[in-house]
């Protein structure tokens, strides 16, 4: 088969068309972050109270779900994957950052994306928690020079778990695959013992 | 029009749509089968942009241009905000902003559709309003800065980042949900 995706790095269409598509896109990514429930802040908490799982089963049903498209449609050679934008590791930074966005994801009660679908089905608190975001942002560019060195370090490039752990993409792809499915089947088991947890008590 | 319509029965499921809108809000899909929808979603991005989905990238980008009409000379001397403002065109006319601009037109079609758009405030039952909407505005403030920390978030970095395998991203993705759980108990009168 001719290699011919991603379409926008073959030049199939330009810049103009590529803020269409983004638009496109951006309409399916909110219908289904809004189908799952993400417009609903108590839905997304829940998760870290193990009362409902549905953050951890649609986060990683869907990226299961891309991870084997981009592996299939790379091996039948439609996909030429070194063209898809895979973003530098900071290890460090990327920690830290993530642990500080866990803070704000439980207390706030939404993630970027899901904020936006909050606040564009009526939440309020979805509205003020995109001007906290906006605020964070804000700060984070004005104090950026005093942290541009830390932002910046353990630099370790484009790298896969793959090239990290030391083992082929697909066996990678695999393992991923293997513990999503385990971590579905242990996530139905904990969300039954909450309900049985919860009605006891009542 | 209508005669055509009514043949075909698109009258009729529009009347019931419209009822079940204004009555009960809709069940929410099975998690895999909506996680099924984002992850093709996701997949379709790469196949015709070559790049994933984002989220905090949009607002970065709004930010650095308000910052511009502001503070035009503090704003280009910025390392930081220049990424965002592009040589000379409008930094407003970027591939996240467009995108999530798409987020917002998706969520509401979709809770319009399953009768779920309503002017509310997500909280749970020990909590005041204005005190959700304080831990709502710090959150969001923390997760902000934290979100530019790491580059990304739970969409530039755990969707994104997590199909294609970055270690930055995987990182990333354990980081979140091990501060979130180790931060709940001290959260719990929010949401329980």
């Amino acid at each position: 088969m001719d290699m011919n995706a991603p379409f926008f790095e073959f030049g199939l269409f330009g810049e103009g068309t590529s803020l269409i598509v983004a638009f496109i896109v951006g309409i399916g990514f909110g219908f289904f972050l809004e189908r799952a429930g993400f417009g609903s802040a108590r839905k997304l908490a829940a998760q870290f109270y193990l009362t409902d799982l549905t953050v951890f089963k649609v986060m990683f049903t869907a990226v299961v779900t891309a991870l084997l498209g981009l592996f299939w449609l790379s091996w039948i050679g439609f996909l030429d994957l070194s063209r898809v934008n895979l973003l530098p590791s900071y290890p460090l930074p990327q920690a830290v950052g993530g642990l500080i966005f866990g803070i704000g994801f439980v207390s706030g009660g939404y993630c970027p994306g899901t904020a936006c679908v909050a606040a564009s089905t009526g939440k309020q608190d979805g509205f003020v928690h995109i001007l906290g975001m906006a605020t964070g942002i804000l700060l984070f560019g004005e104090i950026f020079p005093y942290l541009s060195r830390f932002y910046d370090s353990t630099a370790l490039g484009e790298v896969t778990l793959a090239d990290a752990i030391g083992i082929p993409s697909n066996v990678m792809v695999f393992l991923i695959v293997v513990l999503a499915v385990l971590g579905f089947v242990a996530a139905e088991r904990i969300e039954d013992w909450s309900a049985k947890k919860l009605a006891g008590e009542r | 029009m209508t005669t055509i319509a009514r043949t075909l029965g698109i009258k009729k499921i529009l009347d019931w749509k419209l009822m079940l809108a204004s009555q009960l809000p809709q069940p929410y899909w099975n998690p895999y089968i909506a996680g099924v929808g984002l992850g093709l979603v996701l997949l379709a991005s790469f196949v015709i942009m070559g790049r994933g989905l984002g989220a905090t990238g949009a607002f970065s980008s709004v930010i650095a241009a308000g910052v511009e009409q502001v503070a035009p000379d503090h704003a280009r001397s910025s390392e930081y905000y220049t990424r965002y403002l592009g040589d000379s065109t409008n930094p407003l006319k970027d591939w996240l902003v467009f995108e999530i601009m798409g987020v917002v037109v998706g969520g509401f079609l979709s809770g319009t559709l399953a009768g779920r758009v309503k002017k509310s405030t997500e909280r749970g039952p020990r909590i005041s309003v204005r005190g959700r909407m304080i831990y709502a505005f710090c959150g969001g403030l923390t997760m902000g800065f934290g979100a530019k920390l790491a580059r990304g978030c739970t969409s530039g970095q755990a969707l994104t980042g997590g199909a294609l395998m970055s270690v930055g991203s995987w990182v990333f993705i354990l980081a979140v949900f091990a501060s979130a759980y180790c931060v709940a108990y001290f959260v719990r009168k929010e949401w329980t």
